[in-house]
């Protein structure tokens, strides 16, 4: 059937005219029409449907304009049809009674088409504007600022004057001002939309208001084009703050991969190439973590990463340990050594994973408490993002503190600034020295499981940051816990802006150039250490 | 005055010759006789002895200098890709695209003129000069700036890793014009000879060998000689040698330089029989391998060098073949057997076994 603009006009006409001739009908009544008569008649009947108010009004609705809507022959019943040509299932739309599956040829369709659909979908607008739930009133109205139509002013400014929740009437009121803009309505109140809009954020003030930029009235093109510029300001301005955010972001994820090195690298002097598999481990233990909840007591998913945190930081600790007393203990003073044992470490630990979990990426789940999005002005931050800038400040600030006010912490400097004179005055240095990777190797667990959220959980995770953290360590300045969380943030921030223009790849290898430059000149780091320790 | 040619030295040298005469005769065997070499082996050993050569290559910076390159696979790729490049302009014509200019990746990538730094590489002395060029080249502004301001031990191999890594990055991007993760392959034929030709791959092999053993010659003349006595001095004690008035960052950045040379050369030898050069080389793993090749062989030695290599390699061909889960185990494996067990590595072990004579093996610090 032709689209035909002016029966359609007259329909809606009829549609805002009919309630009043007829508001004593309920929805069964007006369902009962529907079958009969053209489009047109199908969209009045529609609309007076919206009209009813009636709460099972929007499923009826939903089901004429996915199709679904269907009469069945026997006894006149509607019923919302899905399922495959061979394997229908019905529900009655107006009981929500479910009629299990139902012949192919036991229905009658109720017939939409493209006019209708719009029809329908006004209507549904309309009536979700209205809908007693919140969250789909607020649906609603983006809906309807998305997709502006001169014919939901109304509807607009009424429920707009009925909402009492502020979030929703703002994007009421941003709705309204899209669908004057759509309207034939007076310049005047066209301006003042322009200006409803200028305020919104700046990708909305984009998609609403680019199509006027060539309007036909000078004073409203003029308006609007002040508005995309202001917004476009406002958005290279945000942008930047969320450069900024990406880049703390990257900076603390390189901070908490490189803090473990930070520690066994900086203040013990051991090179540690299996790092980046503790790191793994680490995402590992979360993932087999989240296995075992999710068999036996999915309920408690939400809690899987406080479990695996500790559990982390324990079993990874104890893999440290294994690897001090096993290898690490035998080179101390061989740097290089040191290098090449643990190197192999790295490679049996790898394959192990590989041979027990397979080489593919394994799924982490996010907890909900996590998971989300938050806005603010124009830019987003994610839930894992945040957790894990917090996360990583609280593992640097807790090592921090540990390290200055713990007996151990004591003892682990004294042990490494002067080891023969801590061992006269009785410390157990062999037993520090033991501990002190642990406390490296359960950080580097703790990383992993904070990483298992942002990043593929392979047998390959700990390649990607082994060379990042170790560079972080080096370019702070080793033996200097400031230094390594003033290199991670500032590496982090560089890189991301860096990003824009050059491109990801190039971006990091601009950084890498750079720091390699950088030790060239400064061979100790940002902060070097003074005094004999560092003539190591 | 000690003999440039001692007896490891000879022994090796010898063997090597043995090999190289004997491998080709034995692929003219009939195929039923018990001694015939299948062709196909010979591109495998010839890429065998390119590893060995590379060893000697880290050897004579790590075990005479001390300087631990965690990125010596940088410099065999960068010679493996100036040899690539003009494998990949010898295809001329014959490419999947028949562009006589352009190397298909380029026709593929919609590139209408060849970038630059490709031109001359269609001669193959250029091609040649540049193998060994540009890793010389690199490894002497980078030794240059790092051994001026003293940057030594650990910190040198780790910025020598992130200066692998970075290439590996570079190489992969397609825009850099070097056929991106692909790399370069397909190759026809090198001076007009065809590459898949039996007569071919043995020169080529022979060719390998005798560049394995001149270098090892070539090495062992510079650690002989007072400038290789003044690099075991700057290993064993680099501020004592500058108190003495040695310049060693000098002397450290010859021997970087003429390391990475051999490494380019290494390279280059290598794509031609391997057939393929590709970003992968550059993966800061793939160096550190090499560091286990002369650490079991036995640093310092250069003959010990090239055996570990081989053994390694030989090892891990066969490994991932028969059980490829073992293969990573048994190389961690190596690496903690080597440190813990082997300071000195086989040819240590075996100087060990061996009756003592009046002088014991030099002991070699970290």
């Amino acid at each position: 059937m032709p689209f035909r603009p002016l029966t359609l006009i007259a329909a809606l006409c009829l549609a805002v005219v009919l309630p009043f001739l007829a508001s004593a009908q309920t929805l069964d009544a007006l369902i009962a029409r529907l079958p009969d008569g053209n489009f047109n008649d199908r969209a009045a009947i529609v609309a007076q449907i919206a009209e009813t108010g009636d709460p099972r009004a929007a499923q009826v609705l939903d089901a004429l304009l996915e199709g679904e809507l269907e009469q069945r022959t026997a006894d006149g019943r509607f019923v919302r049809v899905t399922g495959s040509r061979n394997n229908q299932t019905a529900v009655d739309v107006l009981t929500g009674e479910d009629l299990g599956p139902v012949a192919r040829r036991s229905t009658e369709a109720v017939r939409v088409n493209n006019a209708l659909r719009r029809s329908i979908r006004t209507a549904l607008g309309v009536l979700t504007l209205m809908d007693p739930d919140p969250a789909r009133r607020l649906a609603a109205a983006e809906a309807a600022l998305r997709s502006p139509s001169a014919d939901q002013v109304d509807a607009l400014a009424e429920a707009m004057a009925a909402e009492t929740n502020a979030n929703i009437r703002t994007a009421q009121t941003r709705a309204h001002a899209a669908a004057v803009l759509a309207s034939d309505l007076p310049v005047e109140q066209k301006l003042d939309a322009v200006a409803v809009i200028g305020a919104a954020n700046a990708q909305i003030v984009q998609q609403t208001l680019n199509a006027y930029r060539n309007a036909a009235e000078p004073e409203l093109a003029a308006a609007v084009g002040e508005a995309l510029a202001a917004a476009e300001a406002r958005q290279r301005l945000w942008s930047q703050a969320q450069n900024l955010w990406f880049g703390l972001s990257l900076g603390s994820v390189l901070l908490l991969a490189a803090i473990g090195l930070a520690i066994t690298f900086g203040v013990m002097g051991v090179i540690n190439l299996a790092h980046g598999e503790l790191v793994m481990l680490g995402a590992y233990t979360t993932y087999t973590v989240q296995q075992i909840i999710r068999t036996n007591a999915p309920e408690y998913f939400g809690y899987s990463l406080a479990i695996a945190i500790p559990l982390a930081f324990l079993l990874v600790g104890a893999v440290g340990v294994l690897i001090e007393r096993g290898i690490v203990r035998h080179l101390y003073g061989r740097p290089l050594e040191t290098l090449l044992g643990t190197w192999g470490v790295s490679l049996i630990l790898q394959q192990a994973v590989r041979s027990i979990y397979g080489p593919t990426n394994r799924e982490v789940g996010t907890p909900d408490w996590m998971s989300g999005a938050w806005q603010i002005g124009e830019m987003t931050l994610t839930g894992p993002r945040i957790a894990i800038v917090i996360f990583s400040l609280v593992v640097f600030f807790g090592l921090l503190l540990l390290m200055k006010y713990s007996a151990f912490g004591l003892q682990m400097r004294a042990v490494t600034q002067n080891r023969p004179m801590a061992a006269n005055l009785g410390i157990r240095t062999g037993y520090v020295d033991a501990l002190t990777f642990g406390l490296g190797a359960g950080i580097a667990g703790l990383a992993g499981v904070a990483l298992s959220q942002i990043d593929n959980v392979s047998p390959n995770l700990g390649q990607g940051y082994i060379i990042d953290s170790f560079l972080v360590v080096v370019f702070g300045g080793v033996g200097n816990l400031w230094g390594t969380f003033a290199a991670a943030l500032s590496l982090g921030v560089a890189n991301k802006f860096l990003e824009p223009w050059a491109g990801a790849v190039l971006g990091k290898i601009v950084i890498l150039v750079f720091i390699i430059l950088f030790i060239q000149k400064r061979p100790r780091g940002l902060f070097p250490q003074r005094g004999r320790a560092a003539e190591g | 005055m000690t003999r440039l040619i001692d007896l490891r030295l000879g022994l090796f040298l010898a063997a090597l010759f043995a090999v190289t005469v004997l491998a080709p005769l034995a692929t003219t065997l009939p195929s039923t006789s018990a001694l015939n070499l299948p062709s196909y082996l010979i591109p495998l050993m010839g890429k065998y002895l390119c590893y060995a050569l590379l060893a000697v290559a880290l050897d004579l910076c790590w075990g005479y200098a001390g300087i631990l390159s965690l990125g010596h696979g940088a410099f065999f790729a960068l010679g493996g890709y100036a040899m690539g490049m003009h494998l990949m302009r010898e295809i001329g014509a014959r490419g999947v695209y028949a562009n006589p200019e352009l190397p298909d990746f380029m026709v593929f990538l919609g590139w209408t003129e060849l970038p630059w730094f490709w031109y001359g590489f269609d001669m193959f002395w250029f091609a040649a000069v540049m193998a060994l060029a540009v890793p010389g080249l690199l490894a002497f502004v980078f030794g240059w700036f790092a051994f001026r301001s003293r940057v030594s031990g650990v910190y040198l191999s780790i910025i020598t890793q992130a200066l692998t890594f970075a290439l590996l990055l570079a190489f992969f991007r397609n825009d850099m014009g070097f056929g991106g993760n692909n790399g370069l392959t397909d190759f026809r034929d090198v001076l007009g000879f065809s590459l898949s030709a039996p007569s071919t791959r043995i020169a080529l092999f022979v060719l390998t060998a005798v560049a394995l053993a001149g270098c090892m010659l070539l090495a062992r003349a510079i650690t002989i000689s007072k400038a290789g006595k003044v690099l075991v001095a700057v290993r064993d004690a680099e501020s004592r040698t500058r108190f003495l008035g040695y310049r060693v960052e000098s002397y450290s950045v010859f021997v970087f330089t003429v390391s990475a040379m051999m490494a380019g050369l290494a390279g280059a030898l290598y794509v031609p029989q391997v057939g393929i050069i590709n970003p992968g080389e550059f993966a800061p793993a793939n160096s550190i391998e090499i560091v286990v090749w002369v650490a079991l062989g036995g640093r310092g030695t250069l003959v010990g060098a090239a055996i570990g290599a081989l053994v390694v390699v030989a090892l891990k061909s066969w490994l991932t073949a028969t059980f490829p889960d073992l293969w990573l185990f048994a190389l961690g494996g190596l690496f903690i057997l080597v440190t813990l067990a082997l300071p000195n590595g086989l040819l240590g072990l075996v100087d060990r076994l061996k009756p003592r004579k009046a002088k014991p093996a030099t002991e070699v610090p970290a």
